[in-house]
């Protein structure tokens, strides 16, 4: 027999804007849960420990993948297996299919969502495991240090936290320049991808500008990138249920055998999603061959700070961006 | 001989019972450790002891009904209560395992309106309108056993077995929803029923088998 997790009060609105009073009126107290993939585990760990957990997971208006007049509307309680499978997504939008498929296990993506998805936070083992660190609000780093084991921890963008972005599908929805629609006590606001995820330089607590009480109701792709040429690779210890070392999603428009656009992001050697601007700016209007793939991927690694243990990302992440270029 | 053996044990009443099997006694073992432990394991979940209040108004009602392998059961589910801990420890459904608890192993699967889920990450209230089938449900009425189960048999898939009923549960889903899946559908199918003895390619071999039958 196992241990139970600590009790708490379900509820399970049918509606955003019941989730969003409940939440209100529980304050710090009140968690919003997804699929529960994540919550859970922070529930019998007794490191997250609310009073209220709000159950989105009945209202039915946040499932589903909707076409609008620009682009596509994902439901944030989209399973991932259904953001895999769609026909829409997988024709046009090919990179967030292939970044979903490769999301932890079967069993998880047929639970976890698109949005719980995005928007988890650090795994940072030292933070999961509930020690007093800068990001769970107290004043040291444990990996950043020289004992410290940071080999899956970050090389860009360190801000007394080293933790990095663990998510493959907000690689995808950053390279789609996606918007992020939140609904919160003060109504609704939409945000761009490239702002939805912050760093610790920021709020060093979390991950993405999801405040308590907000709700991130839907991911909005716009049509820009549609049916574009992409590209999507994870790499990880495991093949299976495992977090990327670095991950790498690209959209790319080729015209006259030149590039005409592109958009790439890397995963996991930031806090956040990195949008490689740099190397966009030097490969548009270069055939997408070795020379240029090489001269790109030179430019990707600049500025990066490795820690004692995660040297390994810099060619590594040098590495996906050629594969990405020259395909 | 039989009566040799009988008369080797200690039976001062002369009232040997031979029908005590081994699971009977162990899942006797268990119901009176859920009664012995609830006071210190399962301290947490009376209403507001540990979490600090009474009831918030909406909290869900504990008495409900679920269906499970095609049977209403009417049960007391805490709020903070998984599907796993309903199915082994209120339901008697001991063929779902828990390895990890933590949604990491597989060994909890369980099919929730034919879709694997990992058991242990599920709250039992969020399957209240849901059908859920666990390892014994796969097989049919009167306990044949379902061709995947035949199958693992046949191809000796299991070592230990301690995540047999994951792989089945897994397997079966596999098969409802692509009746002839290649190895390599297969091996994506299984990818999250980890086996701690590494019989990956048995259970493989055995789903493989028992497509062309399903």
């Amino acid at each position: 027999m196992k241990d139970m997790m600590p009790s708490f009060n379900l509820v399970q609105p049918t509606d955003v804007e019941s989730a969003i009073n409940i939440l209100a009126e529980a304050g710090e107290n009140g968690w919003a849960m997804a699929g529960g993939q994540d919550s859970l585990d922070w529930f019998k760990d007794r490191i997250k420990r609310p009073h209220t957990v709000v159950d989105l997971s009945g209202i039915e208006a946040l499932k589903g993948i909707r076409e609008t007049a620009d682009g596509v509307e994902i439901g944030a309680l989209t399973t991932l297996t259904t953001v895999e499978n769609n026909p829409i997504i997988k024709e046009k939008y090919g990179v967030l299919a292939m970044a979903a498929g490769r999301v932890a296990s079967p069993q998880i993506r047929n639970k976890g969502t698109i949005g719980g998805n995005v928007s988890q936070d650090a795994r940072c083992w030292y933070y999961r495991s509930g020690l007093d660190c800068y990001r769970a609000g107290g004043n040291t780093c444990y990996a950043d240090t020289p004992e410290g084991m940071n080999r899956e921890h970050c090389l860009f963008g360190a801000s007394r936290c080293v933790a990095v972005s663990p998510s493959d599908t907000a690689v995808a929805v950053t390279t789609l320049e996606a918007s992020m629609v939140i609904v919160g006590p003060g109504g609704e606001r939409v945000v761009p991808a490239s702002e939805y995820f912050i760093g610790p330089a920021i709020d060093i607590t979390r991950m993405t500008v999801l405040e308590p009480g907000d709700v991130l109701t839907a991911i909005r792709i716009p049509s820009k990138w549609a049916g574009a040429q992409f590209f999507f690779e994870k790499v990880a210890d495991r093949n299976s249920w495992d977090f990327p070392l670095v991950n790498m999603a690209a959209a790319m428009k080729i015209s006259g055998g030149v590039i005409e656009d592109i958009s790439l992001t890397c995963g996991a050697v930031e806090c956040v999603p990195k949008r490689l601007t740099v190397v966009e700016d030097i490969v548009r209007g270069s055939e997408p061959n070795e020379e240029t793939a090489n001269l790109g991927a030179g430019a990707a690694s600049r500025g990066a700070s490795p820690l004692n243990y995660n040297h390994f990302k810099i060619p590594l992440m040098e590495n996906l961006v050629k594969k990405a270029i020259r395909g | 001989m039989q009566k040799k053996f009988s008369s080797d044990r200690y039976d001062p009443l002369g009232t040997e019972r031979d029908d005590v099997s081994r699971r009977h006694f162990i899942k006797g073992v268990i119901a009176c450790g859920t009664v012995a432990g609830a006071a210190g394991l399962m301290s947490g979940c009376s209403d507001g002891s540990d979490g600090g209040g009474s009831p918030a108004a909406g909290s869900v009602e504990r008495m409900i009904s679920i269906n499970v392998n095609g049977m209403s059961r009417n049960v007391d589910v805490m709020p903070n209560e998984t599907l796993a801990h309903t199915l082994r420890n209120k339901l008697g459904l001991t063929g779902t395992k828990l390895g990890c608890d933590r949604g990491s192993c597989g060994a909890c699967t369980v099919m929730i309106d034919g879709v694997t889920h990992n058991s242990c990450s599920v709250l039992t209230h969020s399957v209240r309108t849901a059908s859920v089938v666990t390892v014994e449900g796969v097989g049919g009425a009167n306990g044949e056993l379902h061709p995947v189960q035949q199958a693992m048999i046949e191809e000796l898939a299991p070592q230990c077995g301690y995540c047999t009923p994951g792989q089945v549960v897994s397997g079966v889903a596999l098969l409802q929803r692509n009746p002839n899946p290649t190895r390599e559908e297969v091996r994506h199918a299984l990818a999250g029923n980890l086996c701690r003895c590494g019989a990956y390619n048995n259970y493989i071999n055995a789903i493989v088998k028992a497509a062309g039958s399903a």
